[in-house]
């Protein structure tokens, strides 16, 4: 890396933020070439990206999120290979439960809709089939979605395989160093962090919850807001459930792990304080979270809550991201807001945000994610103010 | 959901002090303990000791039933067996008893939630038959009984205290293997002058170590490489003085090193903590009042930082006193004179820490040696993760589950945190400590499940 001066570094692409999407778009762009450097205001994966409940999940997506989400499930298929690190990755159905006929019916209608966009990767499981995956189901559930072939990985060991990967490839991580400023000068963005000035040609800003500042320096308006899912982990329970599981009428997210401790989440979110980075939980909200599983697997009734939790994921006042280039700012690209269902999609939006900044193109569909969605009147981008 | 002016938790001397003085000052007082009966571990059984046993388990215990009847007809609410698995930001308290969940919400906290024995990983800890000395005296004071052939293993007063007691039942330890040695008496020696000024302790020192050496109990001093060997359970007890090895024969090994604060509820309030290196673990950050960072909570007892029972008490009398001047209850007079009391009774304190010190093996145990039980992760598993550059125990925690167990990390916190140090050359307060997460101690999900809401939360139990 060529430093112009001690106080001066000069790179290809600066990256804002050390989750999953960060370290997965500095990967593949050292990969293809790249300088990089990834700034992380904390540690790497402190956030969502290392807590959250690790559902590698093509089931149940937004139908403009479908195409990165396969895209991504090919990378998660050989992701051993790709990282030397299995990241715990465990393929396995995802089967979300109708409780109710009405509720089958609602995911017959998924079905068709997807069936005539020409994707099969969700299918209806009758209540036969159902309970084949699922023994333990309570007796009132109809029948299920499913997508067979998905899976659940651990978070924090997959981002940290990432990052890892990265240094490997010449990926230079400055954590604990939070960007004080993003602005650009001619052609060139710079990066205020740690006491040092960093050029780059481009820059990234994969901030999650704290992405909003950073869109704003950049010249985009971007309505992110903090949210905090949170999450119970049970001690070991005989293995009964090898499916991730949720629910249509509720919200439910549930898998036993392969050591026996069952992982619960799903909808009901924390009190988010993004200044502190800590989260509080609302135990008086996620008891729905407990009689919702104790419902659907009665087994559940005397598991014992050893842990919950919550991490500090961004949300998009329309539960999808921003994912692709500034709106008039050239050179800068936004990749963050993934709502609470990003780590799926880690490994395969990292790959197209490199292609797009590596080569400025991408056959890849994100016009959906477009920053403009929520700005029709442009903001200028920080200029240097000297 | 009951509201009160202080709300403590924890029933031992700290907890009963503060509960007395308080609700004598005109505070409404509510007392969560998890014990049937007040008296916390040290003055475990109290009230219903028998006569003979508490004989045997002397002076200072029987000297609890004065607090403990204090504290019976101070008028405050009392709540035993009550499990407190969350306290929110407000100080509402989320607590189980009896199966079913209840709530009650304070003005102020005090966590008396007094000590853990420090994590004493070694080969073979984890063999049934080892126990820690901790546990043997509670079953000596709640039951009177221990084994025929307990071997003694570490470092610490209580070690002794307990060999006194086990001697005073008739059944005394199989010897004493203890890890301090020469180099640590000299080193220890330089905080005698200081120390003197709590000369009650040191001559009862002398005096356990007197009736331990008439009663023939054989000592090794300055043990290391200690091990536990056994197939299904332990068998022995083995290590090296000097360059000699020795095995002892037993099926009951009692490890040591020390007892610690318990950080549990400090760290789940988020409570600023500092590493205390004299006591080699980390103690919360409190005023001369002993109000911690957040703002209206206070720590008393040992989880204030190790003092033993009559500081606890005056520290619980400190707090309850500086909550009662905050709300207008008292004229804080008494409160200089407890703050030089308690001065006095910690004079000891240094010597006994330069003394007991934890011994290195446990400190930075062998590689192959497992530290979070639960899970069975070894400390050769830590140094790895923080060698492919797990920055602190949150990550080791998220990487290798250590501290995920049952046990949510009191078992193995504060030795991850000290391996972590150690290998990345930092302090250990650079290091830090599990972020600690409700429910404090495990719950059933159907209890969750038929928590109720707070505007609806009944009396409590």
């Amino acid at each position: 890396m060529a430093a112009g001066s001690s106080q001066d570094i000069t790179t290809d692409l600066l990256v804002i933020g050390g989750g999953i999407h960060g370290c997965s778009a500095a990967l593949n762009a050292a990969l293809r070439g790249m300088r990089v450097v990834v700034f992380e205001k904390d540690t790497v994966a402190r956030h969502a990206s290392g807590v959250n409940a690790g559902g590698v999940r093509k089931l149940g997506r937004h139908v403009a999120e479908i195409p990165l989400s396969l895209h991504s499930m090919s990378i998660w298929n050989r992701i051993a290979d790709f990282l030397d690190d299995d990241c715990g990755f465990q393929p396995a159905p995802q089967i979300k439960i109708a409780e109710t006929e009405d509720e089958l019916d609602t995911l017959r209608e998924r079905v068709a809709e997807l069936n005539g966009l020409g994707y099969t990767h969700e299918v209806i499981l009758d209540r036969k089939t159902m309970r084949g995956y699922l023994p333990a189901v309570a007796e009132h559930c109809v029948g299920a979605l499913a997508s067979l072939q998905d899976g659940f990985a651990q978070p924090y060991q997959t981002t940290f395989a990432f990052q890892r990967k990265g240094i490997e490839k010449g990926v230079r991580f400055l954590e604990n160093t939070p960007v004080d400023r993003v602005f650009k000068t001619g052609k060139d963005w710079k990066v205020v962090a740690g006491g040092q000035t960093f050029t780059g040609r481009f820059v990234l800003n994969c901030a999650g919850a704290w992405g909003g500042e950073i869109a704003r320096q950049i010249g985009d308006h971007a309505p992110v807001s903090a949210y905090a899912p949170m999450m119970i982990v049970t001690e070991r329970v005989r293995p009964f459930c090898d499916a991730v599981v949720g629910a249509t009428g509720r919200p439910l997210s549930f898998k036993q792990m392969p050591n026996g401790t069952v992982v619960i989440g799903g909808g009901r979110p924390g009190i988010p304080d993004p200044a502190t980075n800590r989260t509080h939980m609302q135990m008086a909200q996620l008891r729905h979270s407990a009689q919702t599983a104790i419902d659907i697997f009665p087994i559940m009734r005397g598991a014992q809550i050893v842990r919950s939790w919550a991490g500090i994921e961004g949300l998009m006042p329309d539960g999808i991201p921003v994912i692709g280039p500034a709106l008039h700012a050239e050179g800068a690209f936004h990749s963050f807001g993934f709502s609470a269902h990003g780590f799926q999609l880690g490994p395969g939006v990292g790959d197209i945000v490199a292609e797009l900044i590596a080569t400025g193109r991408t056959q890849a569909p994100i016009a959906p994610f477009s920053v403009g969605r929520f700005s029709q009147v442009s903001t200028k981008p920080n200029e240097e103010l000297s | 959901m009951k509201a009160c002016d202080l709300a403590i938790i924890g029933a031992g001397p700290a907890g009963m002090a503060a509960a007395t003085e308080a609700a004598n000052a005109g505070l409404s007082v509510i007392v969560l303990d998890e014990q049937p009966a007040p008296g916390g571990q040290i003055y475990r059984a109290i009230e219903t000791v028998p006569e003979e046993r508490r004989k045997i388990l002397g002076p200072d215990y029987a000297h609890g039933a004065g607090i403990a009847q204090a504290f019976r007809n101070c008028g405050a609410t009392y709540i035993p067996e009550a499990t407190v698995w969350n306290i929110n930001p407000d100080l509402s308290i989320d607590y189980s008893r009896h199966g079913g969940s209840a709530q009650v919400s304070a003005k102020h906290l005090l966590i008396a939630t007094g000590a853990v024995e420090r994590p004493t990983p070694l080969p073979g800890w984890t063999l049934p038959g080892v126990t820690t000395a901790g546990a043997l005296q509670i079953l000596l004071k709640a039951h009177g009984g221990v084994g025929d052939d307990v071997v003694l293993v570490g470092s610490g007063p209580l070690l002794y205290l307990l060999a006194q007691q086990m001697i005073a039942a008739g059944k005394p330890p199989k010897a004493i293997v203890e890890t301090i040695d020469r180099e640590r008496y000299i080193k220890a020696a330089r905080h005698l002058p200081r120390a003197l000024a709590g000369f009650g302790y040191l001559r009862k020192g002398l005096s356990m170590m007197r009736q331990i050496r008439q009663a023939g109990v054989p000592r090794f001093s300055g043990a290391h490489d200690i091990r536990i060997e056994g197939v299904h359970r332990a068998e022995a007890v083995v290590f090296s003085v000097g360059g000699k090895a020795h095995r002892i024969e037993t099926t009951s090994v009692a490890l040591h090193q020390g007892v610690v604060p318990n950080q549990q509820a400090t760290r789940l309030l988020g409570c600023d903590h500092a590493w205390n290196e004299s006591q080699r673990c980390f103690v919360p950050k409190l005023d001369v009042f002993l109000e911690s960072s957040i703002e209206n909570v206070f720590v008393a007892g040992d989880g204030a930082g190790i003092a033993g029972a009559k500081s606890a008490a005056m520290r619980g009398r400190l707090a309850a006193l500086r909550v009662a001047q905050k709300l207008g209850h008292s004229n804080g007079a008494d409160i200089r004179a407890l703050q030089a009391d308690l001065k006095r009774d910690e004079a000891v304190r240094p010597f006994l820490e330069a003394l007991y010190a934890p011994s290195r093996d446990i400190l930075q145990p062998a590689d192959e040696t497992i530290v979070c039980r639960c899970e069975e992760v070894t400390a050769g598993a830590i140094r790895r993760a923080v060698d492919l550059g797990a920055p602190g125990p949150n990550q080791v925690k998220s990487f290798l589950r250590s501290g995920m167990g049952p046990c949510q990390g009191r078992m193995c916190g504060l030795a991850v945190s000290a391996i972590i140090a150690e290998r990345r050359k930092e302090e250990p307060e650079a290091i830090g400590y599990y972020r600690l997460r409700p429910p404090l101690k495990p719950l059933l999900l159907s209890e969750l499940a038929q928590l109720e809401p707070e505007a609806t939360r009944s009396e409590p139990l």
